[in-house]
């Protein structure tokens, strides 16, 4: 089964991978192929937790705002892709991440569409 | 790279040229343009509308968090997701700010493009309109890399802020100092006349979160009882004959900063009171006011008196005595920094005569034998003084016995130190013109011995030395310690 993990804050990527204290886990039933969402409210913010459910829970690919060299490279090592630097609504990204149309350092914002105010 | 910010964007801060980035006008005879101003600062600058939706960063910040402004996408990206700074996820100060909110500073980080995380200081103010109407904020970004390399290039024994120290004493105190800087906690700082409490005050503001924001002093005991309350909570119109107009007082104007009260020892009871209910609330009464003002300052307190005795003979409140030893420093004398005084003497001497334009080179050996088994009763300004005067007399480039004041070279008793009392040797040590150094050292050792109850140890600590320095002097001067 295909999973995305995407930290986010309200509306948006989370702009900080060591500072979300929420995640979107979205996933494709192979046999059905529908894609389903779960929002999970993660304990306390920390990237070393964040890299366990994502390696716990068999994430392939990790879409995020800023992650530290460490983080990354550790993940990219487990072999789940990161696409990084991902600015704008989560739901946004999803799409475009599933349209094969994301890439790091993306900015899915438009003209005075902050979805959300920290 | 899609992402980016702001060039062009909102064109015109005050009326922009068409197409082109906004421009200053009114200010130079003719408009200029504001990259022209803001590319040129030192530190990293972003301009955000009242929504913190970057407007415009400068050419520093863009270098800092290596995402560059020219791509577009102006006026329609939040500011946390450029900066991606701690302070925007756990509570960016913008939020709570009005257009009348004063500027704010904080020690955050910020993780750049190549995934580095930055330790920075923010500061962010809002930007008023003409009309009073808040319509955007600046936050002024500086890297603390770049503070950090920086005390990294100091010389050798130069720990912090100026101050110079390599004695295990002074490397207790700078080992403290960070954690004391980053605790904000109320802290009063001890020690005898000229040991360099000042500095030790600045330099916990300078590496405190508090940075940014203004180091306030305030020698109490150097005005009157009235005088020093206007300083102190300021006053309004009218409040006493001849004030003319109202006054901030120092407490408003370190807001976000340190107030270092210098000689609290000397603060009159009554302001006493009035010191520890600002310390109770952080609220600020003006003299003659019935508004209070809110206000965000930390307290370091210094003296050279003994407080705990001015609380048994009823000078000073226990209380506020309780509320300022939070975090207590005792700054060590010099004379019982070990080798600090050598080090001392050479600093002062390249420095001064760097500055006096005159070229010297050392001490004689017959004039540092002296110097060196001085006591130094007015401690780092004492060596400072008698270093500046060597220089200015000396017409050779080493200074020699004949260089330096007559007090030291006449058998004369040296000014009684204004120490503290139970803080290290007794100053009754340097009493008596006959005595020479070594037998000054001797009833210094054998008093810390009786107090140690004939401990080695517990004697080294009170005289603020090493172990195996007591033993070594316990030997040359022949005190059997068995």
């Amino acid at each position: 089964m295909k999973k995305i993990l995407i930290p986010i804050h309200g509306a948006e990527v989370a702009p900080r991978f060591d500072l979300a204290t929420e995640v979107a886990f979205i996933s494709q039933d192979p046999e059905a192929g529908r894609w389903s969402e779960r929002i999970v409210v993660v304990p306390q913010p920390s990237a070393e937790r964040l890299c366990h459910m994502i390696l716990s829970e068999d994430v392939k690919t990790l879409v995020c705002g800023a992650i530290e060299e460490e983080y990354y490279q550790y993940l990219v090592w487990k072999r789940v892709t990161v696409i990084d630097s991902v600015m704008g609504p989560w739901a946004a990204a999803a799409d475009r991440l599933m349209a094969g149309d994301l890439a790091s350092g993306a900015m899915l914002f438009c003209r005075k569409e902050s979805a959300n105010g920290d | 790279m899609a992402a980016a910010a702001a060039k062009g964007a909102g064109g015109g801060a005050s009326g922009g040229v068409p197409g082109g980035a906004p421009t200053i006008s009114g200010l130079f005879g003719r408009p200029a343009p504001l990259d022209a101003i803001i590319d040129t600062l030192p530190s990293g600058l972003i301009i955000l509308d009242r929504d913190r939706t970057v407007l415009r960063i400068n050419r520093r910040l863009e270098g800092m968090i290596g995402f560059s402004v020219a791509d577009g996408n102006g006026g329609c990206l939040p500011c946390r997701h450029l900066l991606r700074g701690r302070l925007c996820v756990t509570g960016c100060p913008a939020r709570s700010m009005n257009a009348d909110s004063p500027p704010v500073t904080v020690e955050s980080d910020l993780i750049d493009r190549e995934r580095r995380r930055i330790p920075v200081r923010v500061t962010l103010a809002p930007v008023r309109a003409m009309d009073g109407g808040l319509i955007g904020f600046t936050e002024v970004i500086e890297d603390l890399r770049v503070a950090g390399a920086a005390e990294g290039r100091r010389p050798a024994g130069a720990a912090l802020s100026g101050i110079i120290g390599n004695s295990p004493q002074m490397q207790k105190i700078f080992n403290l100092l960070p954690a004391v800087a980053q605790s904000d906690s109320s802290v009063l700082i001890t020690g005898e006349t000229g040991a360099g409490k000042d500095l030790i005050a600045e330099a916990i503001h300078r590496a405190s979160e508090r940075a940014g924001g203004p180091f306030v002093k305030v020698n109490c005991g150097a005005l009157p009882e009235t005088l020093l309350e206007s300083e102190l909570f300021g006053h309004q119109k009218g409040a006493f004959t001849g004030a003319t107009d109202s006054k901030p007082g120092r407490f408003r104007l370190a807001h976000n900063g340190t107030l270092y009260l210098t000689e609290i020892g000397d603060l009159p009871l009554p302001l006493q009171v009035k010191l520890l209910t600002f310390l109770d609330d952080q609220v600020v009464y003006p003299l003659g006011g019935t508004r209070g003002f809110q206000t965000d300052v930390r307290v370091v307190a210094g003296t050279h008196r003994d407080l705990e005795r001015m609380v048994r003979e009823g000078l000073f409140r226990q209380d506020l005595l309780f509320r300022l030893n939070v975090v207590r420093l005792r700054l060590p004398a010099l004379r019982e920094r070990e080798g600090d005084a050598r080090l001392l003497l050479d600093h002062f001497l390249a420095t001064l005569s760097q500055r006096f334009g005159k070229p010297m080179e050392g001490f004689s050996r017959a004039a540092l034998s002296i110097l060196l088994s001085y006591p130094y009763p007015g401690n780092v300004r004492e060596i400072r003084n008698i270093v500046e005067y060597a220089i200015n007399v000396s017409r050779d480039r080493r200074i020699d016995i004949a260089d330096l004041p007559a007090y030291l070279t006449e058998p004369e008793t040296p000014p009684a130190p204004t120490g503290e009392a139970g803080a290290g040797p007794s100053p009754a040590a340097w009493a008596g013109p006959e005595d020479t150094w070594a037998d000054t050292e001797r009833r210094m050792i054998l008093d810390a011995l009786v107090k140690a109850g004939g401990r080695r140890g517990k004697a080294a600590d009170i005289l603020g030395w090493g172990r195996s320095t007591l033993w070594r002097r316990m030997k040359r001067l022949g005190i059997d310690g068995g």
